[in-house]
């Protein structure tokens, strides 16, 4: 049964310096909120997986929590490359960074396998793309029936996987809906899943076959409102694209960005600390 | 033929969208692509379905998405899927007529690059890479390509090939385990391109009006071959003007959002 905790518990708890994380959501449900908490209790050498690192993946490399990334599109989504990826792979800032470059269909493929207690995924991909001179992850199997070249690619088995979602109950079962990504496979494919939540009801109301997540599949359940933000959670708020295309600016320069990290996540106790100092810092422009 | 001014990447968008037949299964990458689907499915096309691959099947977006999973394509769809099975089931199980991608470079053969401009360990242009390109240019039936035509863009030998096209031409796609044909086409702000039907080799069929064969063969870094008989493209109509500037200002307004 997953326990119903603050985020601040629950990163303490089952995130440890080391783990493989993968915090995922694509485009929506980001765990924008739970990577701000990771930063805060300085997590180090995590090896973290993402089909799309966006901006809450540029915070934690910047800040300094990250020695290893597997993904497939590293940029920000309409406005251009996520700067501290980019310094941290080119410049080694503010620590080397490995890469292990993929494509999308391979990673769904990846945490599908990890989900189902498999070594690898294989998939009809892969063909042609020099991502196989630069990831040697990237091999190909035989089919033993069709004799069939098919791609194979290591399954992902993360420490802990991070999502947010829209609701949970008060056992700490799980709904979510809109666009999944890859949520339900990285959490089945993961030892331990924390998931942040819009909010905590009495009764999920979720129609049959509906996406959810049982209590007894996670390890902790937290309360969280806002925490996908800048991305959006449908049914509660938009996409914040003015945020998107201010990180630009924040995280061009190792200096904006550190101020940023160190007034608005450093300088704060929570995610809503956190809304209140950005507000705070908008009001005095 | 009108007499309304436009630009070069309204003819390109325009163009791009003719090539989309009505009712044809659509897999749409982010930018120019989208722009160029959801123009056609606003015109001429009104049966084409849209799919993202955030698991949007069908989306009829009203203004396009900054990302490839904002909550309109979703809104707006017949069925909005997990992504393991938007790329297992429904593009590597043939579901899908035409793949539709940018790109940052492309070569003679169609072969793009999304990933790397100069070396893969130190580059002087870090692009987003691969995301969905490397399997829609290998599942769809058919692939269109758009992008803008210059010597950086359209380049003899590419830094880094993210999704194949027809490789070293002739048979050599038909070799690999590449179940679509490839590209079909090629669109940009200056012309048209597609593959001779027997080498693969690129091959400039048309030109945008007010624009020169020479002209697009010295915006190509190889000797771009020429069709015997060029065309020139049809000038937009008032019609595709007015539903892509419309498209344009929704969109504009609707991402200016919060501060």
């Amino acid at each position: 049964m997953a326990v119903i905790v603050s985020l601040k518990e629950a990163i303490h708890e089952f995130l440890k310096d080391g783990d493989t994380v993968a915090m995922e959501g694509f485009t929506h449900l980001i765990p924008s909120a739970a990577g701000h908490e990771i930063i805060r209790q300085r997590k180090k050498n995590l090896s973290v997986v993402r089909l799309t690192p966006d901006l809450i993946y540029d915070q934690l490399i910047g800040a300094g929590c990250v020695s290893r990334l597997r993904f497939s599109w590293g940029g920000n989504p309409g406005v251009g490359s996520l700067h501290r990826l980019r310094d941290a792979v080119e410049n080694n800032w503010p620590n080397p960074l490995a890469l292990e470059e993929h494509a999308h269909a391979g990673m769904a493929a990846a945490y599908a396998a990890g989900a189902a207690n498999l070594p690898f995924a294989m998939l009809r991909g892969y063909q042609g793309t020099d991502l196989t001179k630069h990831n040697p992850q990237i091999k190909s199997i035989q089919c033993p029936f069709t004799g069939e070249t098919l791609a194979a690619v290591p399954a992902i088995r993360p420490d802990v996987t991070v999502i947010h979602a829209q609701k949970a109950d008060r056992a700490g079962n799980v709904l979510i809906w809109g666009v999944l990504g890859v949520q339900k496979e990285a959490v089945m494919a993961a030892k331990r899943a924390i998931v942040t939540v819009e909010e905590i009801v009495d009764n999920l109301n979720a129609p049959m076959n509906s996406l959810v997540l049982p209590s007894w599949v996670l390890s902790a359940v937290c309360e969280v409102k806002g925490g996908a933000s800048p991305s959006y959670a449908a049914g509660y708020y938009q996409r914040n694209n003015a945020f998107y295309k201010a990180w630009d600016a924040i995280a061009r320069e190792r200096d904006t960005f550190t101020a940023w990290i160190d007034q608005h996540i450093h300088g704060t106790q929570d995610f809503e600390g956190f809304r209140k100092s950005l507000e705070g810092a908008k009001a005095h422009v | 033929m009108s007499n309304t001014t436009y630009t070069a990447d309204e003819m390109m968008t325009i163009a791009a969208a003719r090539m989309i037949r009505n009712g044809a299964t659509l897999f749409v990458g982010i930018g120019l692509p989208s722009a160029a689907a959801n123009l056609a499915r606003q015109t001429h096309a009104p049966e084409t379905v849209l799919i993202y691959e955030s698991g949007t099947i069908g989306s009829k977006p009203s203004v396009l998405p900054l990302s490839i999973g904002d909550g309109e394509l979703a809104e707006t769809a017949d069925a909005v899927i997990p992504i393991p099975e938007i790329f297992a089931y429904w593009l590597q199980g043939g579901r899908i007529d035409l793949g539709f991608l940018g790109a940052a470079q492309i070569d003679k053969y169609a072969n793009i690059n999304s990933t790397v401009i100069g070396k893969y360990e130190k580059p002087k242009v870090r692009l987003p890479g691969a995301g969905g390109a490397p399997e829609i240019a290998a599942n769809c039936k058919e692939v269109l390509i758009t992008l803008r035509q210059n010597n950086r863009a359209f380049v003899e030998k590419l830094d880094f090939m993210t999704s194949g096209g027809h490789f070293e031409g002739g048979e050599s796609r038909a070799k690999r385990n590449m179940p679509g044909k490839g590209p079909v086409a090629v669109i940009t702000d200056l012309g048209i391109m597609t593959p001779d039907p027997v080498t693969k080799e690129l091959t400039l069929t048309s030109v945008h009006p007010g624009i020169t064969t020479e002209q697009v063969v010295a915006a190509t870094g190889w000797k771009l071959k020429v069709a015997d008989h060029v065309e020139t493209t049809a000038a937009p109509t008032e019609k595709e003007l007015e539903v892509l500037r419309d498209l344009n200002a929704r969109t504009a307004k609707a991402h200016a959002g919060q501060a």
